[in-house]
């Protein structure tokens, strides 16, 4: 699950990166680049979740 | 944006906030020692001047390299007929700096001491556990790889000439070092407490963290005012060599800093006494830091109601996220490194975009290019640090074997007591 993540991470940036380069009038690439910051974020969760303590193992 | 030569005004301005950078990195080490247990307050202190010094000719031999010179040709792609600068393309060791041209020069410097002050942050979440030798190696990577590409991108690369080749205002805003400073070192900071994990006897069987005080709130606060102090220096010359700001710029900078971190530290302030029925010393000397950090990516081009804005959500924002971070994510930061500098930072950075204006220039898209640089940072600088440092983790181990921590590691790495007047530790977890 974290590299999943780190790899969501990558894929969201390069969404962006290519919305920028790609794509011209703001509605469509707005819409590109806030869907590659999503990608990012569900990123973001499997990396936390793959990271959280579990209950009942005391460190 | 880059202005290049200064005028001999804004050069003379821009070395006098150089030199107050410092106090910064004094600061920034004063807070980390006081948020961390006694038993390893030596080798905290220590370990930030062993740092400052691992990234310092890391980044000379090598970042300075990537970062590049102002006025000096850099490595570009073309893309669409649009030029990407994405590698600076300078000799090692400054070899090719003109030293007569004091915009080159000042430069380099501001390269440098943002070198040092990124690789200070991570220290923090990585307190009472982190070897020495493993965080100077750790700084002198990021220091030589991680930070001089993303601020070359950010200050003259491809994130800096988005206004330019797609009309996003006036392209990526980081004057203060908002992204290339904080971000890249609040980021390496929570790679570091995932690789490090948390320090012994911080979570129970529950997975319910244990309070562990910091052992001296006086350098903590301390460190806020020097902090401050080399703030403004940073946000001044950083919006002189990469915005083209002007003296009054630098002033309205200092102003927006100035009430970004006090707005913050009443925001901490309030809103611990409400939550917990007293004020919260650490939360709320986090929070200061706070202001500074997320007021610096736009400082010198925000209106001074803007500043408090920001910093009153600055505050709150760190208040509920060193919570957020300890208990739900269950992430052991003991300075609070990744709350302050990282989402902080990426709250300046978008706030810049909201609220930066550019006398005699359209700001329109300006939140666009500031997303873009977020989405950077999140999609390359934390993916990038994270596997640097574990690779680094699984050459060597970076953190110390569990009997050195239960000893405290002023024993154990440095074999002297920073209290040796003190009697030894009674919490024996």
């Amino acid at each position: 699950m974290r590299w999943l993540g780190f790899g969501l991470l990558v894929a969201g940036w390069l969404l962006v990166i290519a919305a920028l380069i790609l794509l011209a009038g703001a509605p469509v690439q707005v819409a590109f680049v806030l869907a590659g910051l999503a990608v990012e974020v569900l990123g973001l969760v499997f990396i936390f979740r793959s990271h959280l303590i579990p209950r009942r193992s005391r460190v | 944006m880059s202005p290049h030569p200064l005028s001999e005004t804004s050069a003379l301005a821009c070395l006098v906030c150089l030199l107050l950078t410092p106090c910064i990195a004094a600061g920034l080490a004063l807070i980390n020692t006081g948020l961390g247990r006694s038993r390893s307050a030596a080798h905290s202190i220590l370990g930030a001047l062993c740092v400052v010094g691992a990234a310092a000719v890391a980044y000379a031999a090598i970042g300075s390299c990537w970062l590049g010179l102002a006025g000096h040709p850099g490595h570009a792609l073309m893309l669409e007929g649009k030029s990407w600068g994405w590698l600076g393309a300078e000799a090692p060791f400054f070899l090719k700096l003109d030293t007569s041209d004091a915009t080159a020069v000042l430069t380099a410097l501001f390269g440098l001491l943002g070198a040092a002050l990124a690789a200070l942050i991570p220290l923090s979440s990585g307190a009472d556990r982190w070897r020495l030798g493993a965080s100077c190696l750790s700084a002198g990577v990021m220091a030589g790889v991680t930070y001089p590409l993303f601020a070359h991108w950010a200050w003259r690369g491809w994130l800096q000439t988005l206004g330019r080749n797609y009309g996003f205002g006036q392209g990526f805003l980081d004057c203060g070092g908002a992204a290339s400073i904080q971000c890249v070192g609040g980021l390496t900071a929570l790679a570091i407490a995932w690789i490090l994990g948390p320090r012994r006897g911080k979570y129970n069987a529950g997975a319910m963290p244990v309070a562990i005080p910091g052992h001296n709130i006086v350098f903590v606060v301390f460190g806020c005012f020097l902090a401050w102090a080399g703030w403004i220096g940073l946000d001044g010359a950083g919006a002189t060599l990469f915005a083209g700001a002007g003296v009054s710029q630098i002033a309205l900078g200092a102003l927006n800093a100035t009430l970004g971190a006090a707005a913050s530290a009443l925001t901490g302030a309030v809103l611990t006494r409400s939550r917990f029925g007293r004020c919260d010393a650490s939360l709320t000397a986090n929070a200061w830091i706070a202001g500074l950090v997320s007021t610096s990516a736009g400082c010198a081009f925000m209106p001074p109601l803007a500043g408090i804005l920001i910093g009153v959500a600055g505050g709150a924002l760190v208040v509920f996220a060193v919570d957020w971070i300890e208990l739900k994510l269950t992430i052991d930061d003991p300075g609070g490194a990744i709350a302050v500098h990282a989402l902080n930072g990426l709250w300046g950075l978008l706030a810049a975009g909201w609220f930066a204006r550019f006398p005699g220039a359209s700001d329109a898209g300006q939140t666009m290019a500031q997303t873009a640089g977020i989405a950077t940072l999140l999609g390359f600088v934390l993916p990038l640090t994270y596997g640097l440092n574990r690779l680094q983790n699984r050459i060597r181990p970076q953190r110390v074997r569990p009997e050195s921590e239960r000893q405290g590691l002023d024993l154990s790495e440095l074999g002297a007591s920073a209290y040796p007047d003190l009697l030894t530790h009674t919490d024996d977890l």
